[in-house]
């Protein structure tokens, strides 16, 4: 209860506490403004800026000069906007197939695991113990688990469930593969966090009105984990959506390029960086609209 | 041991026949036995109890009804149907779980409708405004459970269970997380809807005062077995073992042997020299050490001088030891020498003071109201237990 409360509503009394309150709070946030201004909001600025800035008349490659020239964010979607699309189709694969292998990963350790603390801790020691590696050195791992001469390739050539000839290297099955699987520890753990905290006699109640296991599943314990299931394809689909490392390792750089490796070659090869920065703009504005529709039409505001 | 509640005498012309039957039902967890041998039967209407202290198996009991755990051993039959194999979800039952479980991201019309909607009901809308009707929610029914009281998500458990017309409906300790003036008016609405639906109750509780004040049958547990069942009054008047005189209520008990069989059916039980008088078909044996047992109330004070009535038993002169005035009675401790400390309740009726602190007085109470149980018993079974749980 706070003080503002115990000193009763209204009244001249109960606003000084309240702005007193609010002032406390100050010191607390002021490390994270800081440090936001300084690394976010000042970086965006310069991204915006840059993303209207025009070539200087016959400068060098990568001379610029600040301007409002709006064309470019046009040139740039006529330009990429398949890589740009390819990035949201390929985010939503990864993520669709993360939440189908999450999901009961989660739902083991969260729910079935229960009061069997050591097994429980193991498995969620093994869910994030890739961090403790390189996320590059094992997307490069993937390459060779991919590659034209692995064991799953031969595998899967001697069970005819890939063509002669066929390959997974450099298609765009690769990318979304690596791209799930670096993801996956993202919506795990989210959903395990929501599914430990269910109260085992919700399923009790479940079965004693009539729910099949099955039903309960449907009817309870997913709506009451629905908080872990947004968080965790959020998590999984902005950064994947982003992502060039996958694209660029795993990819062919023709027809599996998402929009990270376009920003990045702009970026660092090319010295394009009016076209780059409104890349990167388009591709923000992009996410906050997808997510803001999601959460919006997922109705799970309230036990977010 | 096989123990049958007596029908309750309203319902059982209505639906004869049982609701629930438990056939040398057992079970264990790892060496631990929760329920031993359990044997009983639960007429059709009735209003039954399972009143136990904390660890005796009762909500054991209740969830194997329900089908949330297995027996060891033993069959269950709901309505002549043996369920012992059948799961959860395909029984004629609900249940009112202590903690209420309603589901949190349902609002409390959806909650109350859910098992409707399982079995695929008609009418839904119209049942579950008449269930929310029965607990008197109906202007909550868009509410979520979380912006309820304790009291109004106690009462939406219960219309969930109800809406269903389970063959039978089970209350674990459904008052458990109330207060005590809540629980004492929730005690007779429980017993008000009852009585409306008609549906059979099977309550647990380890609140002496709500079996009895509900209940048309109470079986006493202890140990994962029944000690005594019957009618509340039944059992208050006339326990059968310590257990059950000390836990329902409380009870003076005085260790003595019998002695001699006396004209009327009485037996002489001689307690530290005093000769007291036991109806023989109030005790639970004739014969060698007894425990002679009187109710507090029962029991009087003899002022100086005053003649017991001849049916009365008397003991005494003890100490006045404590005194405590509550208003509808004063509560008396007198220390027997020789015998132990006496309870007595006695009523305010005529609001001139009884015995003081220190006083020699003698104490006297019925031969009609005198128990007799079993002398080898442990007569302090059933103190400690008293307010264990929460």
């Amino acid at each position: 209860m706070s003080i503002a409360t115990v000193l009763g509503e209204g009244g001249p009394q109960a606003a000084t506490p309240r702005r007193t309150r609010a002032r406390g709070h100050l010191p607390l946030l002021l490390p994270g403004l800081v440090y936001l201004t300084l690394f976010f909001v000042v970086p965006v600025g310069a991204l915006l800026a840059t993303s209207l800035y025009v070539p200087v008349p016959g400068g060098d490659v990568g001379q610029y000069q600040p301007a409002l020239h709006w064309q470019n964010y046009t040139d740039a979607l006529a330009k990429f906007w398949p890589q740009l699309v390819r990035s949201f189709g390929f985010a939503l694969m990864a993520t669709i197939a993360a939440l189908l292998i999450g999901y009961p990963m989660a739902y083991v350790i969260g729910v079935r695991a229960r009061g069997r603390r050591l097994l429980q801790g193991l498995m969620l020691v093994l869910v994030v113990a890739p961090f403790f590696t390189s996320f590059i050195l094992r997307t490069i791992a993937w390459k060779q688990i991919l590659a034209d001469d692995s064991f799953v390739v031969s595998a899967l050539h001697w069970l005819h469930l890939l063509p002669p000839g066929g390959r997974l290297t450099a298609t765009p099955f690769a990318v979304v593969c690596g791209l799930t699987y670096n993801f996956l520890p993202f919506m795990v753990l989210p959903i395990y966090a929501s599914l430990e905290r269910l109260d085992a006699r919700m399923l009790e109640a479940g079965a004693d009105l009539y729910a099949s296991p099955f039903t309960t599943f449907r009817t309870v314990t997913l709506p009451l984990s629905m908080p872990g299931v947004v968080g965790g394809t959020l998590l999984t689909f902005i950064p994947a959506s982003g992502d060039y490392v996958n694209s660029s390792l795993l990819g062919n750089n023709t027809n599996t390029s998402m929009i990270g490796q376009v920003i990045d070659a702009r970026f660092f090869k090319v010295l394009d960086y009016p076209t780059a920065a409104a890349l990167s703009v388009v591709l923000m504005v992009a996410i906050l609209l997808l997510v803001g529709a999601y959460v919006r039409r997922s109705g799970t505001e309230e036990l977010l | 041991m096989t123990t049958t509640a007596p029908a309750h005498p309203g319902a059982a012309s209505a639906s004869a026949g049982a609701a629930l039957e438990l056939a040398a039902v057992t079970k264990r967890f790892g060496a631990f036995v929760a329920v031993d041998d359990l044997t009983l039967t639960v007429p059709s209407g009735s209003f039954f109890a399972l009143l136990g202290p904390s660890g005796c198996g009762k909500t054991t009991t209740l969830r194997m009804v329900a089908g949330l755990e297995q027996p060891t051993d033993g069959t269950i039959s709901i309505d002549g149907r043996d369920v012992t194999g059948t799961r959860a979800h395909r029984r004629p039952v609900n249940t009112v779980f202590q903690s209420y479980a309603l589901f949190p991201h349902l609002t409390v019309a959806e909650n109350v409708a859910f098992g409707l909607r399982r079995r695929r009901e008609a009418d839904v809308e119209a049942r579950v405004a008449e269930g929310l009707a029965l607990v008197e929610l109906g202007h909550l029914a868009d509410r979520r459970p979380a912006l309820l009281s304790g009291g109004q998500q106690q009462r939406v458990a219960l219309a969930r269970a109800l809406v269903n017309r389970p063959a039978l409906l089970l209350l674990d300790e459904p008052l458990g997380a109330l207060d005590l003036k809540l629980r004492r008016q929730m005690q007779l609405e429980l017993k008000r809807i009852q009585t409306e639906v008609g549906l059979t109750f099977v309550h647990v509780t380890h609140d002496q005062e709500e079996a009895m004040t509900m209940a048309d049958t109470v079986a006493v547990m202890n140990r994962g077995r029944i000690e005594q069942m019957g009618p509340p009054a039944d059992l208050y008047e006339h326990p059968r073992t310590t257990f059950v005189a000390n836990f329902l209520g409380r009870s003076n008990l005085v260790p003595g042997t019998v002695v001699e069989r006396l004209d009327g059916d009485l037996l002489g039980v001689d307690v530290g020299g005093a000769r007291v008088r036991v109806p023989a078909s109030r005790a639970v044996r004739d014969t060698g050490d007894v425990l002679v047992g009187a109710r507090p109330e029962k029991v009087r004070l003899l002022a100086d001088g005053e003649e017991p009535a001849p049916d009365e038993n008397v003991v005494g002169p003890g100490t006045v030891t404590d005194v405590s005035f509550t208003g509808v009675s004063t509560q008396y401790e007198v220390r027997v020498p020789g015998l132990g400390v006496f309870g007595v309740f006695a009523q305010n009726l005529s609001g001139r003071a009884g015995a003081a602190l220190g006083d020699q007085v003698r104490l006297a109470w019925a031969v009609d109201f005198t128990f007799g149980l079993d002398g080898r018993d442990d007569a302090a079974e059933g103190l400690a237990d008293l307010d264990v749980e929460p």
